[in-house]
């Protein structure tokens, strides 16, 4: 049961073979036994899953339960939740009860899924390894010394371990893709705009994106047709009917162009990546695709500019921390300024830190043109190229991260290297587009290797319909680490 | 482009960020390994280009002038570091 896909949690659910209190207290033992080694939770909330779980139960005796009534899920602790800690993995908000549910945690409350709880996170999002957590980093189930990526690394942990069957994430510039890379599960972002973002608290608003994370892509399908949706709450929501993205999921392959962007198999990656991703892509050729090579000429160009726009609008959204309404408040100070300064200076961790001080100087008087102007015109140009790449293709493929997993601490000294962790995901943030990570293997030490595939705008069916086709063809999605099993 | 000590000091300011000494030479010398990186972007010329603030181009919805919100103010105010009578407390600003 552990190990079943959605589809067959949900058959067990209705066929009455286990209830959902039963399902949840599995899970709920599993993070108990698992979580100390892992700590891909922040906070486990058995009392709050039992008695949805009970709801469920209810809905599943009265003939009303839908997809997910009944279905276990962790939610990253970016998402608020109201009664439950909600901390963005920050000392800031390690008080932050949310007096109100995320619209994404709405739907998925109305759609009877069972929370087990919030998972371990870098502080606000900003982090691609998950040691930027006040809560230390998350464990790789493949290798405990090493980190699972970020910065939805607890999510990923969650989903790779089987302390959970499905895992909601957010993606600012890889943060859903890369852990799902380096932990060996399936996760997409989707076009922004397209899950609200009521209620998740905000790095860098033009970028942010809920996504989900499953073992497959068919449980990721399953769980974003639950999460997205117009919202009126959300000023940047796009209204759109709403989508079904399992329904293509069976579409044969043949015709399929698959674009290979040359500056994302330069010489920047490492030769175990290159060595799965290039057999992968084998593996979509014999599926009946077809590859071309395309080219993203100011693909170098998103991680200068991602680090300006990102910053820049976390240094407006993160003002709102000023331990007054909520959160931390440092326990002496002078007068107003003193407080505010004493209790940002403790709330917040060196990273947050960093960024915030970032956008303060590229958005202060004078330099506005010189860095964010700039910035949002190379957004322009990196996101022309994609739409000139899609003429010549249906999906882009490339690997999700250079390398696989690192050690921990490896790179948590050094921003600047940490930053370049993120070169093949990021760009596709500033475009606005939908990018999926998927199992491509395993790279040197039994580590996983992802394949990244890139759609164009509302083409989130698309892309889970080629992993999917790639799931029933390989194995790679199925394997678990072995102290996990 | 270099980032000076005073000028990370003054940054820090403007973001209410309370910055020991012991901690503003660290700052400084990981804020300059960034910008470093951002520099890259002036390499490129952008005469012309319009800027991209949204993957859509949406224009900003408009709603109608109603109230949407209910008061929540005792739920919110439960979680203030520090309250009274319904008002939020900070140290006194006009002597």
């Amino acid at each position: 049961m552990i190990n079943a896909p959605l589809s067959e949690l949900r058959r067990a659910l209705d066929a009455r073979e286990i209830s959902a209190v039963e399902l949840a207290s599995l899970f709920l033992d599993r993070i108990e036994a698992a979580n100390p080694a892992l700590n891909a939770f922040i906070t486990v909330d058995r009392d709050g899953a039992l008695a949805a779980a009970r709801e469920a139960d209810a809905r599943i005796a009265a003939g009303t339960a839908g997809p997910l009534t009944g279905i276990p899920l962790a939610h990253k602790d970016v998402f608020c939740t109201e009664g439950v800690l909600t901390s963005c993995g920050s000392k800031m908000l390690a008080n932050f009860v949310s007096p109100y549910d995320a619209h994404v945690v709405t739907l998925l409350k109305n759609a009877g899924t069972v929370m087990l709880g919030k998972t371990n996170m870098d502080e606000f999002a900003m982090g691609s390894s998950n040691e930027n957590s006040h809560y230390g980093p998350a464990k790789n189930p493949w290798d405990n010394t090493r980190i699972p990526g970020g910065s939805s690394g607890g999510s990923a942990v969650a989903v790779a371990a089987r302390l959970a069957p499905i895992a909601t994430g957010t993606d600012t510039g890889g943060s859903v893709r890369q852990p799902a890379a380096l932990t060996g599960v399936t996760g997409i972002k989707p076009t922004y705009g397209v899950c609200s973002r009521y209620g998740m608290v905000a790095y860098a608003s033009s970028l942010d994106q809920a996504g989900a994370f499953g073992a497959s892509a068919a449980d990721c399908a399953a769980l974003l047709t639950a999460m997205a949706g117009f919202d009126a709450r959300d000023s940047t929501s796009l209204e759109r009917p709403a989508e079904d993205y399992s329904r293509d999921l069976d579409k044969p392959l043949a015709g399929l162009r698959i674009g290979l962007p040359r500056e994302f198999f330069g010489p920047g990656m490492a030769d175990d990546v290159r060595a799965a991703v290039d057999a992968a892509l084998a593996e979509y050729r014999k599926l009946g695709a077809t590859t071309v090579d395309v080219s993203l000429p100011n693909a170098q160009l998103a991680i200068p500019a991602y680090y300006v726009i990102a910053p820049a609008e976390a240094s407006s959204n993160l003002s709102r921390f000023d331990g007054v309404r909520y959160g931390h408040r440092a326990a002496e100070y002078g007068d107003l300024a003193d407080m505010y300064e004493k209790s940002r200076a403790q709330g917040f961790g060196a990273e947050v830190k960093r960024r915030i001080l970032v956008g303060t100087y590229v958005l202060s008087h004078g330099y506005y043109d010189a860095y964010y102007l700039k910035a949002q015109k190379l957004r322009r140009l990196i996101a022309e190229d994609f739409r000139a790449a899609f003429t010549q293709c249906d999906v882009i493929a490339g690997p999700t991260s250079p390398t696989t997993a690192w050690a921990i601490g490896e790179k948590s000294d050094d921003p600047v290297q940490m930053y370049l962790s993120d070169i093949y995901t990021i760009a596709v943030n500033l475009a606005g587009l939908p990018g999926l990570s998927h199992p491509a293997g395993f790279g040197t030490g039994g580590l996983p290797v992802g394949l990244q595939l890139i759609g164009d705008y509302f083409a989130e069916g698309r892309l889970l319909n080629a992993a999917h086709r790639f799931q029933q063809a390989t194995d790679w999605h199925t394997r678990r680490p072995a102290a996990f099993a | 482009m270099s980032l000076s000590i005073e000028e990370v000091r003054h940054i820090a300011r403007l973001a209410r960020i309370e910055l020991t000494d012991a901690d503003a030479h660290a700052t400084q010398a990981k804020l300059n390994g960034i910008f470093g990186l951002i520099e890259q972007m002036q390499a490129v010329d952008t005469a012309g280009v319009e800027p991209m603030s949204h993957p859509q181009d949406l224009a900003t919805r408009l709603r109608a002038d109603a109230v949407s919100e209910s008061d929540r103010r005792d739920a919110f105010q439960r979680i203030a570091p520090q309250t009274e009578n319904g008002l939020y407390l900070v140290p006194k600003v006009i002597e």
